[in-house]
């Protein structure tokens, strides 16, 4: 069915810009929305299937993102046994949800991937045998490569140019638009098919690179009527020193965890952030001590990755000899696994015209339950770019087509409308920059407090719900305003779309499975292992879908009777 | 958060106000720039990575202000130690085909 699915978009406002005058108008085939890892291989690939491709970054493509100042394993894995045993080990791990032709098809792009930046320049560091290692990317040379890249393949490039809503004409996305941050001056972009991949959401938690992934993938996509899967497993936390924000996992390789009386932390009850978590809700300190390894190993680490040791360094204390406090901050969708539902091998959405790359998208495919840090993740993005690249010029080509000159006017002078409505068209007056901090604050406080999101009961997921009913209802009287103001609110409206349908999903999970820990609820339900898939702004409705194992067995039941 | 540029050091090149992902530097015609949202700065450091002259100092705190001082930052070499860590220079990336972290990795799997 074409047009926008939720309910409640119809009683959205919504503009005609097509008359509009001033700000700037671009046109392509192709609007590739963020320029992280997922956003530069989608305009890449649809660079090289022919297509005329704008990339429009909130921050700088090259700079911004979880990635760009991070460091991530990938996937490097050529099919024999390392191969199957990583399969065999990430769909026993997902809880029964990952889906083995998907794992095995993204370890294939991604080696691709790659391969191919290794050709192209990208200067792996080789092996004892003198083989280039290509499993692993530090971020901020990976980025400042892939923006090189993107360049050269004559992407147009739009930094500091935040989307903030979706294009639609007669049943399909066609473009978007936003606000270039430094003059407050409106752009769009018409485009023949767009892809989202503007990460994803983790509350302005301070995690590592995250601050711009406000969730803005989310709210853009479901203004247009995206279907979500797996939004309950958003309650990845990642570990960092308090005072500082390298949430990256291999600082912490060589720690032994304390409490402030010195004795150690509890070895029993759980993985090691969901002992972290205890403790810090009991209302202890925790402290880490890196006294693990030898010299020589500490040395890979301080030489590897150095700004694991800036927040040492910069106030002077040796990690190997001191002990420091230690604090989890929320990873939300970006580690967790949450997302907009990839329904066709191409990256496509349920919206005709919507393609999804990176964090944007469900990474439940790939590692079911649980987070999809430590590779998937990396490897998903350098996939899912290449895949919704591909498909969203091959959607362009075939509009242009459908309307009768291929790459084409008709394409970019049709009328098309905004589906933007919270933090952009308020229904009341807007209330200015105070009120959407206060707003920010109050989705905060249902989403980042372990004791709210890292542990769940169905009684505090009762009670988010209900503030963040109230939270949403202010926000689509009161957000709004201009230039970076306007930006501002649009954030805090997608922060709270994206906390109801995380609420939502999370209610209609009865059990604990991976990152879903319900205290209340001993263990996982085997009846329960299906998707949550959940949609729309205003109202959300949520429903449950087979996991993959059931589709097989009701496919091999068919071929049996 | 971002907490210096030097005004001795800083060659008014904009690397950082073009490549801040968080938008918190402006331009100032004919001068430095200056920090002009540093409450949006989410504590990166890739500003440091940019800067050809190693002119800014990120202090690692993620949510406090804290007080530096330049001429301690210059003596200590704290001032571009992240630069030259990572082993880019003068604002161009390197020093990924010298990074041992692929031994971290291999390490962490064997340890399970
Ligand atoms: C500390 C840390 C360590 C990690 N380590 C690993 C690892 O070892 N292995 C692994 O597989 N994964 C790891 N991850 C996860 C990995 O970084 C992400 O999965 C990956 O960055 C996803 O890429 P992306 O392009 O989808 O999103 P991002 O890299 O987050 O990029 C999103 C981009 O969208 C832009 N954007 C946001 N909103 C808008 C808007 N409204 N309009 C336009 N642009 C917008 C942003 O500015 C940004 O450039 C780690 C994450 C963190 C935080
Ligand atoms: S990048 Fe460095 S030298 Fe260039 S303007 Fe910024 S602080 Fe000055
Ligand atoms: S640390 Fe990051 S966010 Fe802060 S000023 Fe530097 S580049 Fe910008």
């Amino acid at each position: 069915m074409a047009g926008p699915h939720d309910a409640s978009s119809t009683t959205t406002p919504s503009t005609t810009y097509a008359n509009e005058t001033g700000g700037l108008i671009l046109h392509a085939d192709v609007l590739v929305i963020g320029g992280g890892p997922a956003g530069t291989w989608a305009a890449l690939s649809a660079a090289r299937s022919g297509a005329k491709v704008v990339l429009a970054d909130k921050g700088y493509c090259g700079t911004s993102g979880a990635t760009a100042p991070s460091n991530t394993g990938a996937w490097y894995l050529p099919a024999g046994a390392a191969r199957d045993a990583e399969v065999d080990r990430r769909l026993e791990k997902s809880a029964g949800l990952a889906d083995r032709r998907w794992i095995i098809r993204t370890m294939e792009e991604a080696l691709r991937g790659l391969d191919e930046l290794g050709d192209d320049g990208y200067p792996f560091p080789f092996d004892e045998d003198g083989r280039p290692y290509r499993a692993n990317l530090r971020g901020p040379d990976y980025m400042n490569h892939q923006r090189r890249r993107v360049r050269r393949a004559g992407v147009t490039i739009l930094d500091h140019h935040p989307a903030l809503e979706l294009l639609w004409a007669d049943g399909v996305v066609a473009g978007a638009a936003g606000v270039e941050l430094r003059s407050g001056e409106r752009w769009q972009v018409r485009a023949g098919a767009v892809v989202i991949a503007a990460g994803g959401c983790t509350f302005l938690s301070r995690a590592l690179g995250c601050d711009g992934n406000t969730g803005d993938s989310y709210l853009l996509a479901a203004e247009a009527g995206a279907v979500f899967s797996g939004m309950e497993f958003s309650a990845q936390y990642g570990l960092s020193a308090a005072h500082a924000t390298i949430t990256k996992g291999l600082t912490f390789t060589f720690a032994s965890f304390y409490l402030e009386d010195g004795s150690p932390l509890p070895s029993e009850g759980g993985d090691r952030s969901t002992r972290i978590a205890r403790a810090m809700i009991a209302g202890h300190k925790v402290y880490a001590l890196m006294n693990k390894g030898e010299a020589h190993e500490h040395d890979w680490l301080v030489r590897g990755q150095p700004n694991c040791f800036l927040p040492f360094e910069r106030i002077g204390l040796d990690p190997f000899k001191e002990r420091f406090p230690v604090t989890l901050r929320s990873e939300g969708t970006v580690r967790g696994t949450g997302g907009l539902d990839v329904t066709g091998d191409d990256c496509a959405t349920n919206v005709p015209g919507l393609y999804v790359a990176g964090d944007a998208a469900s990474r439940e495919k790939l590692v079911g339950a649980i987070s999809g840090g430590g590779s998937p993740n990396a490897s998903w993005a350098i996939a899912s770019g290449v895949w919704s690249g591909r498909g969203a010029a091959q959607f362009a080509q075939r509009q242009a087509g459908v309307l009768g000159d291929p790459l084409s006017t008709r394409l970019h002078t049709r009328a098309v409308h905004a589906l933007g409505g919270a933090g952009l068209r308020p229904n009341k007056t807007a209330a200015g920059s105070g009120f959407t901090r206060e707003l920010i604050a109050a989705v905060q406080d249902e989403t980042l407090p372990l004791d709210v999101n890292f542990f769940r009961t169905g009684k505090r997921i009762a009670l988010a719900r209900a503030q963040l009913d109230g939270i949403w209802a202010a926000a689509r009287d009161h957000l709004g305003g201009t230039g970076r103001e306007l930006v501002r609110a649009r954030e805090a409206a997608s922060m709270a779309a994206t906390a109801r349908l995380v609420w939502a999903s999370a209610q209609a999970r009865d059990e604990s499975r991976g990152l879903h820990r319900r205290v209340d609820r001993d263990g996982s339900d085997p009846a329960q292992t299906h998707y949550i898939r959940s949609r729309g702004t205003d109202e959300l409705r949520v429903s449950t879908a087979p996991a993959p194992e059931a589709v097989r067995d009701l496919a091999e039941e068919a071929l049996v009777s | 958060m971002i907490e210096l540029i030097s005004a001795d050091r800083c060659i008014e090149c904009n690397l950082c106000v073009k490549t801040c992902p968080r938008d918190v530097f402006d331009a100032v015609p004919n001068a430095i720039p200056v920090i002009a949202r540093k409450e949006d700065c989410q504590t990166c450091f890739m500003c440091e990575l940019y800067c050809p002259v190693d002119a800014l100092f990120v202090a690692p705190h993620a949510e406090e202000d804290v007080q530096v001082d330049e001429e301690h930052l210059s003596e200590s070499e704290l001032l571009g130690s992240y630069v030259r860590n990572m082993g880019w220079r003068k604002g161009k990336a390197g020093g990924t085909e010298r990074d041992p972290t692929r031994l971290l990795r291999i390490r962490n799997a064997n340890a399970g």
